[in-house]
């Protein structure tokens, strides 16, 4: 049960009971969805993004513990970053989430940590950067009307 | 159906202890538990017979076949060969020649979709399946559709997962050229009236397919008595090896349907003008086969003929039964796909916890379970679910089993509430 609670931290269940900047309310620019066909997972993520900063970031869609609460403090965290910053991130998180180089992430973003645990489960890899995936195909959208870099 | 006293007579006789103790793999351990497998539906564990089969052909008896006039090649093509007659046996066919080896039932639906459907679906045509069929029954039919221009038609079932036949015979028409039905659903376990179905399809004159991938170890299964057109099934799911299966067509139509590969061991002749095409079933079988898989294949069915499979069935029927009760009494659990006629698989989802997260919490107490969309997406969305939890059953599985698995989800309610 204590490897249990390792990947299931009271963080990760407090953001999958309760998403952050979860459904569709705000205006957005930029949007992706993004699917895990192994298990059926599917989210969509709004960006609103303004002078190359990510001004608003929301989800909605359905997916379990771990992908949920990724995409829920993937929103809180990313919101007001820079567009290149979210980038980085992205490569960052990913890093702690595979367990390459036993990264661990600090500047504000150490609460992503709670999601290390993962490493330990290769399937639930995925899970973990659904979200994340999702944005990063979101951000890459060329086809909006306001381009603002 | 037995009638319930030869029903419980059969169960005495079936000894699912000593048939557990057949497969190595059960007694190891996962995470540092015993391993509790219950994902027979997804592929079936292999008895240690099956394993000697696949290691003796490698060991003692191997060659390519039908090519070498040495001795060596001539038994390992008799021995291949004798699967036939062992596939035919266990399905009841004619004849040796209806039995096509394939790499296994989703390879044998594509193979009647690009012979049988090339030559026979075009535009105004209608292909007509049902809404729980599994991805490998589907897509195929899609592609060859976009390829020829029929139309593909779907047979809903109802929200007990039963097909709901007045719809289904409604559905057929003088357009209907093929009816693609699977004998048991791997998604719910509900069973199809296949008999119905094929003398209603037939009705009008359309051809069916069974895709027999999960009935294979669980039903009866006699073609001629269900007088399908072509039969699917997998070895790995008949505690055979993976990579192996068979598609039984009946002669008359194996005769006129034109190959789908081409390549060395289906062919009469090759001059760079023409090519005289084998007769079937090696005409549709291009290219060096799974050998020694087939012969483990083989094995397989004597093995799962030598069962007492009245007792096999009384058994799978017994664990269904417990299973479904002990699962219905733990609470926010719901068990998606209630049809009467059911075998082997309980699919469920709880209100707390997403079946992924179910999943890996069952995995650390050692229970292998599947969690996800069982390549039948369709069916999720009529359930309007994500995924669900599926455990399913082989004849090596027990009431114990079940009991693991039901109290490894009190871990997950103690984690998720
Ligand atoms: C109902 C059904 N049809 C077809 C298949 C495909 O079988 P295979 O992957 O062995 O080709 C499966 C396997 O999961 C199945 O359950």
């Amino acid at each position: 049960m204590s490897e249990l609670r390792d990947l299931y931290q009271e963080v990760i269940l407090d953001h999958s009971r309760s998403p952050r900047n979860f459904g569709h309310h705000q205006p957005s620019n930029r949007q992706a969805k993004g699917n895990n066909p192994l298990c059926g997972d599917k989210f969509t993520v709004y960006v609103l993004v303004e002078d190359g900063i990510v001004k608003d970031l929301s989800f909605e869609g359905r997916g379990c513990a771990i992908s949920t609460a990724s995409a829920s403090l993937m929103t809180e965290l990313l919101k007001g970053r820079t567009e290149d910053d979210a980038q980085a991130m992205f490569e960052r998180f990913h890093a702690v989430v595979t367990g390459e180089k036993g990264e661990e992430l600090d500047d504000g973003l150490d609460k992503l940590n709670v999601l290390a645990g993962v490493r330990g489960y290769p399937m639930r890899v995925k899970c973990a950067t659904l979200a994340w995936h999702t944005l990063k195909a979101a951000l890459k959208q060329t086809d909006e009307t306001v381009v603002t870099e | 159906m037995a009638d319930t006293a030869s029903a419980i007579k059969a169960a005495r006789r079936f000894d699912a202890a000593a048939i557990r103790g057949q497969f190595p793999i059960l007694g190891t351990r996962c995470h540092g538990k015993p391993l509790t497998f219950l994902d027979s539906a997804a592929s079936a564990q292999k008895p240690q017979v099956v394993i000697d089969a696949v290691a003796e052909t490698y060991e003692g008896q191997y060659a390519n076949i039908h090519r070498g006039v040495y001795d060596l090649s001539e038994r390992t093509s008799a021995a291949f060969e004798a699967v036939r007659g062992k596939a035919r046996g266990l399905i009841n066919a004619a004849h040796d020649d209806e039995i096509i080896f394939t790499s296994g039932t989703t390879e044998s639906i594509n193979l009647v979709a690009q012979s049988w459907g090339r030559a026979n679906l075009g535009p105004g045509d209608e292909v007509l399946i049902t809404e729980m069929e599994h991805h490998s029954n589907i897509v195929p039919w899609q592609l060859l559709r976009d390829q020829t221009g029929f139309t593909l038609k779907v047979a809903p079932f109802d929200d007990h997962g039963v097909l709901i036949m007045e719809t289904f015979e409604k559905s057929l028409s003088e357009r209907t050229k093929l009816v693609c039905v699977t004998q048991l659903s791997n998604a719910l376990g509900t069973i199809l009236p296949v008999r119905e179905i094929t003398t209603m399809a037939h009705a009008a004159g359309a051809l069916v397919l069974v895709d027999g991938a999960q009935g294979i170890p669980h039903l009866a299964t006699d073609v001629r008595a269900l007088d399908c057109d072509f039969y699917a099934f997998s070895g790995h799911k008949l505690y055979g090896p993976s990579g192996i299966g068979v598609l039984y067509g009946k002669a008359d139509l194996l005769a006129h349907m034109p190959p789908w590969k081409g390549g060395g061991d289906m062919i009469a002749s090759v001059t760079f003008e023409k090519t005289e095409f084998a007769a079937p079933p090696h005409r549709f079988e291009a290219g060096t086969p799974n050998i020694a898989g087939t012969i483990g294949m083989g094995a397989a069915i004597d093995w799962f003929q030598g069962l007492d499979l009245d007792g096999l069935a009384a058994h799978e029927d017994d664990l269904l039964a417990y299973g479904t009760a002990c699962l219905s009494e733990v609470p926010g659990l719901r068990i998606i796909g209630t049809a009467p006629d059911k075998a082997a698989v309980i699919s469920f989802v709880l209100d707390t916890a997403h079946p992924h997260d179910i999943g890996t919490v069952l995995d650390s107490q050692g229970v292998a379970v599947r969690a996800g969309h069982h390549c039948a997406q369709p069916v999720m969305d009529h359930f309007d679910v994500a995924a669900t939890v599926r455990a399913s059953f082989g004849a090596y599985s027990s009431r114990d089993d079940i009991d693991t698995l039901v109290s490894a989800l009190d871990q997950v309610r103690e984690l998720f509430g």
